[in-house]
This record gives C-alpha cells, sequence and structure tokens, in this order.
C-alpha cells in the first residue's frame, strides 16, 4: 500500500522523567494493569524528581523532543524527603523562561503521580500525548537562530 | 581619583596591603581595564573615571590565594557581588580591604554615537560633566552624560555599599527607569514575537563566553561550558541549537545569586540584552517566593537552595499566571 505523506500521522516524540520511588512504579502499575498509553512516551528513570537539571530538559529538545514531562512523588512524598520541592522551584523557573522567549509552554509538564496512581499515570500520558500532538512538531526549541 | 592613588599608596607604604586592585589605563580613554599594582610607581597607571564599569569583585577569587591583603576598590554595584562571593566562600573577607567608590553613572563608548573616536572630556571623576565633549577624527561632537551611561546605570539599585572598610568620593543618584519594564515589555509580547525577539538577538552570539568569564557569579573551577560532555563545548556552533541552551544554562546557573550587576550585557561584543535572561529569572523570583536581593546579605538563605509547601507549581506558567504578575 502506497504511503501517503501528508495523511501519515503526526508521531510525536515525548520523554518522560520519572522518579525511581513512584511515578516509575506507577508506570509499572498501569502495564500490570492493562491500562494503556501510548507508545510515543520515553520514559527515563531517575533516583528523585530532583535529579533533573534544567539542562535534561533542553538536552531532550535539542535531540528532538516534542514535549518533556517529569514525575515525581507527590510533595510531602519525597523518598529523600523534599527533593521535588526544589525540583517544583527549579521546573517552574525554567518553564518560565521557555515561555518567555516564545517556545510554548505546553511542551513541558511537571506532574505529581504516585506509585500507587497508575490510572491517573496513564491519564497524565494520554492528555500529555494529545496536547503535543495538537502543538504539532517542535521546531522553536530546535532552531532559534535565523538561518535563512 | 587622586584622593585614592594617595589613599592607595599609604596603604602599600605601611605594608598593610600588598596589592591594589584597581583599574588602569587602556589604550583609548574609554577602555580602562582591571589590573593588580603591587607598587607606588605602579600606581601611576592608575584610573578611575566614568568609564571604569568593570566589576573587580570576581578578581578577589584569585587575590584570595595570595600572600597578604589586597585592597580593591568596589563601587556600590560591585558590593553586592563581593558579599554574593563571601556567602558562597569564594573570596576571603579577611584578606580584602575594601575601599568603597562612588559612583555617578557608568559610562558605555558603544552608546556614543560616534567614530574615530581620539578623546572625551567629561568623563572625569569626581567631577564629571553634563556633557561630554567627544573629539574624534572627524570633528567634534557631544553627547549628554546620561544618554552614555550603561543601562544598568539607569536602573540603579541605589549607591550604598553593601561592604566596605573605608568610603571615598561620592555619589550621584542615576536610576530613571523601571528594572523589569523591558522584561514585562517582552512577557506581553505574543509568543511569536517574543520568539523572533530572542532569535534576531541570539542569533548575534559569537560565543565568545565573554559574558560567562566576567560573571561574578559565574565562579566554578570547571564550567559546564567546558566540559566535553556538554554538547557545545567547542565555541563554534555545531547545532542551532547551541546558543539557545546556552543562554539559558548560563542565566540559570546564576539564578537566585545574580546580583544584576549588568557584567553580562556590558561586554557583549555583539550587543546582545543579555541582562534580559537574569531579571526575568529574578522578576519570577520575586513574585513567586518574595522578594529577594542577591548580594545583601550573607546569611539569607537563597531561593532556590529553599522551598516552601506552598509554593506554585510549575503549571502556573501554562497557566499565564506568571506573565502580568
Ligand atoms: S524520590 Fe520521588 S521525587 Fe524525590
Amino acid at each position: 500500500m502506497p504511503v501517503n505523506q501528508n495523511n501519515e500521522e503526526f508521531r510525536p516524540v515525548i520523554v518522560a522523567f520519572c522518579c525511581n520511588w513512584c511515578s516509575y512504579a506507577g508506570a509499572d502499575l498501569a502495564g500490570s494493569s492493562r491500562l494503556s498509553y501510548p507508545a510515543d512516551v520515553k520514559i527515563i528513570r531517575v533516583p528523585c524528581s530532583c535529579r533533573v537539571n534544567p539542562m535534561f530538559i533542553l538536552r531532550a529538545f535539542e535531540k528532538g523532543a516534542d514535549g518533556v514531562i517529569l514525575c515525581g512523588c507527590h510533595p510531602g512524598d519525597c523518598h529523600y524527603s523534599t527533593g521535588n520541592y526544589y525540583a517544583r522551584r527549579r521546573m517552574t523557573l525554567l518553564f518560565s523562561m521557555l515561555d518567555f522567549i516564545g517556545v510554548e509552554n505546553g511542551r513541558t509538564r511537571v506532574e505529581w503521580v504516585s506509585a500507587a496512581e497508575g490510572v491517573k499515570f496513564s491519564e497524565t500520558m494520554n492528555s500529555f500525548v494529545a496536547k503535543i500532538r495538537s502543538l504539532g512538531k517542535n521546531v522553536r526549541l530546535g532552531d532559534l537562530r535565523c538561518k535563512n | 581619583m587622586q584622593e585614592l592613588i594617595t589613599r592607595a599608596k599609604a596603604l602599600l607604604e605601611s605594608g598593610e596591603v600588598q596589592r591594589v586592585l584597581g583599574w588602569k589605563q587602556g589604550e583609548h580613554i574609554y577602555d580602562p581595564e582591571p589590573a593588580f599594582f603591587d607598587s607606588a610607581e605602579a600606581l601611576k597607571d592608575f584610573v578611575y573615571n566614568g568609564f571604569c564599569g568593570a566589576n573587580l569583585s570576581k578578581y578577589m577569587i584569585e587575590a584570595a590565594k595570595l600572600e597578604g591583603k589586597t585592597l580593591v576598590f568596589l563601587k556600590p554595584c560591585d558590593s553586592y557581588s563581593f558579599v554574593q562571593l563571601m556567602k558562597e566562600h569564594r573570596v576571603d573577607r579577611e584578606k580584602a580591604h575594601i575601599i568603597g567608590v562612588g559612583c555617578k553613572g557608568k559610562l558605555s563608548v558603544n552608546k556614543i554615537d560616534a567614530d574615530g573616536i581620539l578623546d572625551i572630556q567629561g568623563a572625569g571623576y569626581p567631577d564629571c560633566a553634563d556633557t561630554l565633549t567627544v573629539d574624534t577624527l572627524y570633528g567634534q561632537t557631544t553627547v549628554s552624560y546620561k544618554d552614555a551611561m550603561l543601562e544598568r546605570c539607569h536602573v540603579c539599585k541605589g549607591k550604598e555599599h553593601m561592604v566596605c572598610d573605608e568610603q571615598i568620593g561620592e555619589s550621584a543618584d542615576t536610576a530613571d527607569s523601571d528594572r523589569f519594564a523591558q522584561v514585562a515589555a517582552i512577557e506581553a509580547m505574543s509568543p511569536e514575537e517574543k520568539f523572533a525577539f530572542f532569535q534576531s538577538e541570539l542569533s548575534k552570539c559569537i560565543r565568545c563566553n565573554a559574558c560567562r568569564n566576567v560573571c561574578p557569579a559565574c565562579s566554578c573551577r570547571k564550567c559546564v561550558f567546558d566540559s566535553t560532555k556538554f554538547d557545545s563545548t567547542q565555541k563554534a556552533n555545531t547545532t542551532s541549537f547551541e546558543e539557545k541552551m546556552f543562554h539559558i544554562i548560563r542565566a540559570f546557573h546564576v539564578a537566585g545569586r545574580c546580583t544584576d550587576c549588568g557584567e553580562c550585557s556590558r561586554v557583549c561584543p555583539q550587543g546582545i540584552p543579555l541582562h534580559l535572561f537574569n531579571r526575568k529569572f529574578i522578576k519570577d523570583i520575586n513574585s513567586l517566593y518574595g522578594e529577594y536581593q542577591a548580594g545583601v546579605d550573607a546569611q539569607a538563605k537563597a531561593p532556590l537552595t529553599s522551598f516552601t509547601q506552598e509554593d506554585a507549581e510549575p503549571s502556573i506558567v501554562a497557566e499565564g499566571g506568571l506573565t502580568h504578575a
């Protein structure tokens, strides 16, 4: 069957940084409960949401991600007590900076998902992927220079 | 200026300080540069005038490793950087004799619209003129002192020294605009306009790293931008993404520590308004986590190394809650 380029569905590349102690287990639970979420989501396991340096997010975009989501333990539930509080401040500032330079702010998200929330995990991923699909391909973060 | 030299000589001769950190005459009147002087004779090259914008605090990191005390001249805004460096244990207060010098606003030659500048009169200190007289290869022109001032002086934080052992010279108030006006104006643009604005500004970047090198808050011994693991070690760009990455990360690394001294924008050979990145972070920090001015109090808790349970969620950005805050 000939493939029609224009009709092909846009498959975004989504990077999800998931904290080992909660969201990663939440993803597991989603899997074992047979809840589905789009295969466009690539999970990267991190020891804590606080491990995520703003550069990780930018780097993911640089390498072609269309959306980046960070999932961690609920505030107050961090395995290391307070890591996610610091992550929260950092990400707020980073997202605000991305918004400031004119990159659609819907491409980044932080969501708190516990190990027991398989349903929330699958719902979050579904809604995030839908959001990125509607935004389309990420061109702005990939290219800020005037090339023409 | 003579007063500063006399005092520096006296301190050198009494043996109280081993060397003096100040500014020395550059090739032109408008480009004095930071310099160490280790004898009274060497001080003949010392200058302090309207073009001495360079912030000397960062050089005190090196001075702290030397034998004996160093006399350093700090302008009011430089003293914020020094306090910040003290807070980070990068400078040694015991090994510094700080003379707080007065400031009547610092000038930028880039703001003087003239070619072939030979000499500029009226930029002296403490006696500066309201109007500078500029001698050029093509004749004489004039420009008001105010118009030739660096952007940062128009939004001056005040002429009070945050740290000093003694004070010499008086200051004049130069603040006449709102520090966050530019940032707010950009925030009010549409995403397309914002993007176009930063695209045109950052496209000028030649990755000379001057902004990083001059920044008193950028004082890591090993910098991520020099790491071979970072995607843009090389100065020439290999991908179109590098400028953006570089500038966001540069500003992020000093978020909550940047005193807004404006050195980054002053040294940029391409005239990129780099302070906008830093100021955006400062504005957000102020509105989200409470007013904070880095470099005022060496004991204060920095905004990015503290938190409250009630902090805003990052989704506040997508909801537009920060744009007009
Ligand atoms: S351990 Fe999960 S966010 Fe810190």
